[in-house]
């Protein structure tokens, strides 16, 4: 059902964690739905410099969740926000259309983790 | 350790099929010697089967499994009857095959009532008894269920069907070959078994009906099954069902032990070393075979896929693991919050299974659940 490439990123996840002073944080899914993933980011002259992942959910869940830090990592805000659902599939060979949903939540949350960041920077 | 799926044919049943391919090819309707020889297959198979279940011969429909059963049981009756009544009782946890069936008949012109399930997954027969009206034809209750294990009071409920002049229908498809079957001792009129379950081959299975029941037939043509079920025997299948029963009445006794000695161990210990871990079913009422547990802050799919990448096969009541990406009715039946039905496992194991591949699952289930919990944004910080 999942190709190697997510196979891999579920048995070897990269960035799990938390970034305790994260600059960003995005929480999207919920555990009722079987799907949660919290990203957390730290921005260094408009950079990822880091990006964590916390993930509650299935194998697509955890694979899709750990490639979105692993696309993010080093991009610019700009060029991060410009990463779309299709490129986390993409990325993994593909995903079962049961599943792209699962890649939709990957996107959101660190498009979430990055919306966070900046309504923190407004208010200060 | 997934044989609530499916199980591996013994290689005695496969060796009980090829001769039905290989040599005695005959359609057991001619009257030719290589029909004739068929036919005897044909008959001895059903004298087999009949008599692990306490029934007579001609009271054994043999078909394309118990999906097909479960089928002609409720439609067969359904339609038979439909002048009589059109209300049945079934119970919310039942397998696809009954539930499914059963919306259909709800939306076809009959009425269907659903009991619940205790949260240990027990139907109440009193409830059951309070369900049935004037226009009630047919109840129709699992022996065992499929995902938790759970064994019903069939006997109590048969009792009240009978009072109530209702006919009474189990599926038995999980529980034939693995506890003590009779139709007698259940008081069953009708009731359904798969040959997959039980190492036996896919794509047959059989429905008893009791002498003196009358149903519709689903499949018409020749006048196959006694008239209930046309089409030319599936001789290599039944003749593999046929052995896979005899070979479960030999075992049954010593497999019954060993398997309820493995889950009680596997339960124990998993419950015992991994925290807010829980057991799903009753702790006793229960197939000898069935752990089903559930794990907090962890989603099953992955579970299973840790699992798989060790060399172990399950399965889980997750939602995303199902095609609907809906969680299992039956679990939810139970009253458990659906975020805590995601981190559900069901662990069946078979005749073949020892200790050691027990002990080898929950070492490798305790650092799985250990992994995910620290990946999990829900597990408490411990």
């Amino acid at each position: 059902m999942y190709s190697e490439k997510v196979m891999e990123h579920f048995s070897n996840p990269r960035n799990v964690g938390e970034i305790e002073d994260a600059d960003g944080i995005g929480e999207v899914g919920n555990p009722v739905c079987g799907d949660m993933m919290t990203i957390y980011i730290k921005v260094d002259d408009g950079r990822l410099s880091d990006v964590k992942f916390k993930t509650f959910g299935c194998g697509a869940a955890i694979a899709t969740s750990s490639m979105i830090t692993e696309l993010a990592k080093g991009k610019t805000i700009e060029e991060a926000l410009e990463i779309s659902r299709d490129d986390v599939a993409d990325s993994l060979d593909g995903l079962p259309p049961v599943k792209m949903h699962c890649s939709n939540l990957a996107a959101d949350g660190l498009h979430a983790a990055i919306e966070h960041y900046k309504k923190k920077q407004e208010s200060q | 350790m997934d044989h609530g799926a499916t199980t591996k044919p013994d290689p005695e049943v496969v060796n009980a099929m090829l001769p039905y391919y290989n040599e005695f090819f005959g359609n057991a309707s001619s009257l030719h010697s290589t029909g004739q020889d068929a036919a005897k297959a044909l008959n001895r198979s059903r004298e087999i089967v009949a008599d692990f279940i306490g029934a007579k011969s001609d009271e054994i429909i043999f078909t394309s499994g118990g999906t097909e059963s479960d089928n002609l049981a409720l439609k067969g009756i359904a339609y038979h009857k439909k002048n009589a009544g059109k209300h049945i009782i079934t119970s919310i946890i039942e397998h696809p095959a009954i539930l499914n069936t059963c919306k259909y008949l709800g939306e076809t012109g009959f009425s269907i009532t659903y009991v619940p399930v205790d949260d240990q997954g027990l139907v109440n027969p009193e409830v059951v008894a309070a369900a049935i009206t004037d226009d009630t034809i047919l109840i129709s209750i699992m022996h065992a269920n499929n995902e938790i294990g759970t064994i019903q009071p069939i006997k109590e409920i048969s009792k009240i069907a009978h009072e109530h002049d209702v006919l009474i229908h189990t599926d038995a498809v999980q529980s034939v070959g693995k506890i003590p079957v009779n139709v007698d001792d259940l008081g069953v009129d009708m009731l359904s078994i798969s040959g997959h379950k039980i190492h036996g081959p896919k794509g047959v299975g059989a429905l008893y009906v009791r002498k003196g029941t009358r149903l519709q037939s689903l499949v018409q043509g020749g006048a196959h099954e006694f008239g209930k079920r046309a089409g030319t025997e599936n001789i290599p299948g039944i003749a593999g069902l046929a052995k896979s029963v005899e070979l479960a009445k030999e075992r049954l006794e010593e497999d019954e032990k060993h398997l309820t000695h493995l889950r009680d161990t596997m339960i124990k210990k998993l419950l015992d070393s991994i925290p807010y871990s829980y057991l799903n079913g009753h702790p006793t009422q229960r197939l000898p075979n069935n752990v089903h547990m559930r794990f907090n802050f962890v989603e099953g799919e992955s579970l299973l896929m840790m699992l798989n990448i060790k060399g172990v096969d399950v399965s889980t009541g997750s939602a995303c693991s199902s095609k609907s990406l809906e969680p299992s009715h039956v679990l939810m039946a139970l009253g458990i919050p659906p975020e805590e039905i995601h981190g559900s496992l069901r662990i069946t194991m078979g005749r073949e299974n020892t200790m050691n591949e027990v002990d080898y699952l929950v070492e490798n289930l305790i650092d799985i659940v250990k992994k995910l919990r620290a990946m999990s944004p829900i597990a408490p910080k411990d």
